[in-house]
């Protein structure tokens, strides 16, 4: 070679320092469920199998995810940066307390969702590809949340959209069709618009690594120019529509309740989260004089997704097309959170984030269970549950009361600190807002537990005198097997915990918070003590 | 050489929301193909353009001598055209799916997901 007379100083460009073992956890969660999706993908005939493999990956990334939190919560940001090039060359992936946390609520949920599908979903459904679909939903769900890089998240993006087309249309029914076209064809467009974003923030910055570009427009005299204002704009689209924010929120209740319900499950859990992370990272940390500019906008966007959510899940009687509006309802409290932008208000919407994703994931899982135990999702057709379980009466009871924030249970502690921080900062509108929003969201659930639960046999019949719904199955064998009511029974009881021993919960999304508003932690981890 | 790019990319940018705007969806997917094409050119446009100036560090040096052609946008965009070219040819079959299942291939009415005169839920117990 030509060259060889040329001596190559590695250390300008490289980390020379072998990767600590513990940070391999970084992209742990990403790598575990990739190589489980593909086994669960070479074992697709042998549908028993699937379950287990898929329910032990889920396992390990439950576990994985947890090493990563503890080791975040030890050591601060943790920082690993591809083929050891040095920041901002090599793609980074960046863990802060707030990644490593909805990663791993996200991973618990992921778990419950592949127990619950060990029961409801048949095998010609696994043999469609419902674990190695689940698997990678996940693989792009951590790396959405893991990346450091913001190119990077548009990928991650793009792997969870295109395991979510796959989910969705398990089974190939009509309705799931007509859903599917809806769902694919926004969210390809909302990705578009983060793409533009993305294309002229490095036309700006030439870089991609989100905590390059925190500095340098931390760096810029004049935060709010054309361009970058447009960028913000744009973000702003495109993780609006993620999140199913008012007024690109129609795609979701024309889609959520077509899938198995343990999908739509998953779902409303993760999905319009990923959404939400990514406003709180790009606005918060990345554009924090944007989001200045923008608060107004975003104060009224949550305003009005707020009201849309509450008022459309009065307006139903399919019992997931009105949970499809309470998962919007609940994006209107995170985004007032990020309207208001202090420390105390992004806690909040983490908070909210972490309770929304098991609450929703449960209420899904539990309509799941009143379509088995009643034979319909309509309120009109059900009746008499409480007759048949008081148990399971009493585990929706709790749920309702969580999703509409009332105490003592996970979503009350989110609701006070939004609230506050919302009347703290003059936004009297906004607090009121969430308050009224909580109120309905109060009526549509004491709704189904009146007509579901209470009231005797389905409408039409003597009150007290439950009918068999002709047509209905019993259920029995699915109601019997354990594998329904464990991932229930986990995840509400992680709502009582978060609700009456709040601390951990609360000093975590604190910490993830104070993390994205003064980032000096993340960009020392990125690029050294400098 | 920018300008008439930029132009261009206005242009397609254009074309793919007017398509996007309609009601038939095969009509919507060539919007969405288009658009992702315009993205694609915004990318290599704001990479700077640069003709015929490869990339190549002479060996003696770290750093090229002269401004080159930049290469990490060709990087982006192929992610970018790959990513758009799967996502297109899925949402293609979806789309002929939902034709072969539905009828229609007119958004207006395809409605079995959200029926047109879904009944208000009870109003009284």
């Amino acid at each position: 070679m030509a060259g060889s007379s040329v001596s190559v100083d590695y250390a300008l460009a490289m980390a020379t320092e072998p990767v600590a073992a513990g940070d391999f956890f970084v992209v742990a969660p990403s790598l575990i469920t990739l190589l489980g999706g593909s086994l669960c993908l070479m074992l697709r005939k042998h549908t028993d199998w699937q379950a287990r493999l898929g329910i032990g990956f889920l396992t390990l990334l439950v576990l994985a995810n947890a090493g990563l939190l503890i080791r975040v919560l030890d050591h601060g940001v943790i920082t690993m940066v591809m083929g050891s090039w040095l920041p901002p060359f090599g793609i980074a992936f960046s863990v802060d307390a707030l990644s490593a946390t909805m990663s791993f609520v996200g991973s618990i949920v992921a778990f419950c969702a592949g127990l619950y599908g060990a029961a409801s979903i048949d095998s010609t459904g696994r043999r469609y590809g419902f674990y190695p679909f689940l698997l990678l939903l996940m693989t792009g769900v951590s790396g959405a949340f893991l990346t450091g890089d913001i190119f990077n998240l548009y990928v991650w993006f793009e792997v969870l959209l295109i395991a979510s087309y796959g989910l969705l249309i398990l089974g190939n029914d009509r309705m799931q069709l007509d859903g599917a076209v809806k769902y694919g064809v926004l969210n390809l467009i909302g990705t578009n618009f983060f793409l533009i974003a993305t294309g002229l923030l490095y036309g700006i910055f030439g870089t991609l690594n989100m905590a390059d570009i925190a500095i340098k427009v931390a760096a810029l005299n004049e935060p709010a120019s054309g361009t970058l204002a447009t960028v913000a704009a744009l973000y702003f689209l495109a993780f609006a529509m993620k999140a199913a924010a008012f007024p690109v929120n129609f795609w979701l209740p024309a889609s959520y309740h077509t899938p198995n319900i343990v999908v739509s499950a998953v779902f409303a859990g993760l999905l319009t989260k990923v959404g939400v992370y990514a406003l709180i990272r790009v606005f918060v940390m990345i554009l924090p004089a944007s989001r200045g500019y923008m608060s107004d906008l975003i104060a009224l966007v949550a305003i009005l997704t707020l009201l849309t959510g509450a008022f459309g899940a009065l307006a139903q009687s399919e019992l997931r097309r009105m949970l499809g509006y309470l998962v919007i309802a609940g994006i209107g409290s995170m985004l007032a959170g990020v309207a208001v932008g202090s420390t105390l208000s992004i806690s909040g919407a983490i908070f909210y984030a972490v309770h929304s994703i098991i609450v929703m994931t449960a209420l899904y899982m539990a309509s799941g269970i009143i379509n088995l135990m009643g034979g319909s999702y309509d309120l009109r057709a059900i009746g008499g549950l409480y007759q048949k379980s008081a148990a399971f009466a009493a585990v929706f009871l709790v749920l309702g009361f969580a999703v509409s924030g009332l105490p003592p249970f996970s979503g009350f502690w989110p609701k006070v600190i939004l609230v506050d921080a919302a009347f703290s900062d003059g936004r009297s509108w906004l607090g009121a807002a969430i308050l009224f929003s909580g109120f309905l969201t109060t009526l549509a659930m004491g709704r189904v537990w009146i007509f579901a639960f209470w009231r005797g046999g389905p409408e039409g019949t003597a009150d007290g005198q439950a009918v068999a719904v002709p047509g209905a199955p019993d259920g029995g064998t699915a109601l019997a097997s354990s594998a329904l009511w464990l991932p229930l029974g986990i995840l509400t009881a992680l709502i009582v915990y978060f609700g009456l021993q709040p601390e951990w919960m609360l000093e975590l999304s604190t910490r993830g918070a104070s993390g994205v508003v003064e980032p000096f932690g993340y960009l020392r981890s990125v690029f050294g003590d400098q | 050489m920018e300008t008439i790019v930029v132009y261009l990319i206005g242009l397609f940018f254009a074309v793919a929301v007017y398509l996007m705007m309609s009601r038939q969806i095969v009509r919507m997917l060539l919007g969405v193909a288009i658009l992702g094409n315009a993205v694609n050119m915004l990318i290599f446009t704001n990479g700077r353009l640069t003709r015929e100036v490869p990339p190549l560090i002479p060996s003696h040096l770290y750093t090229p001598e002269v401004a080159t052609a930049n290469p990490l946008p060709q990087a982006l965009v192929l992610t970018a055209i790959v990513i758009s070219f799967s996502f297109f040819a899925f949402l293609l079959v979806l789309a002929f799916r939902a034709y072969q299942e539905l009828g229609t291939d007119e958004v207006d009415e395809m409605r079995l997901a959200e029926p047109e005169n879904d009944q208000s839920p009870p109003q009284g117990y």
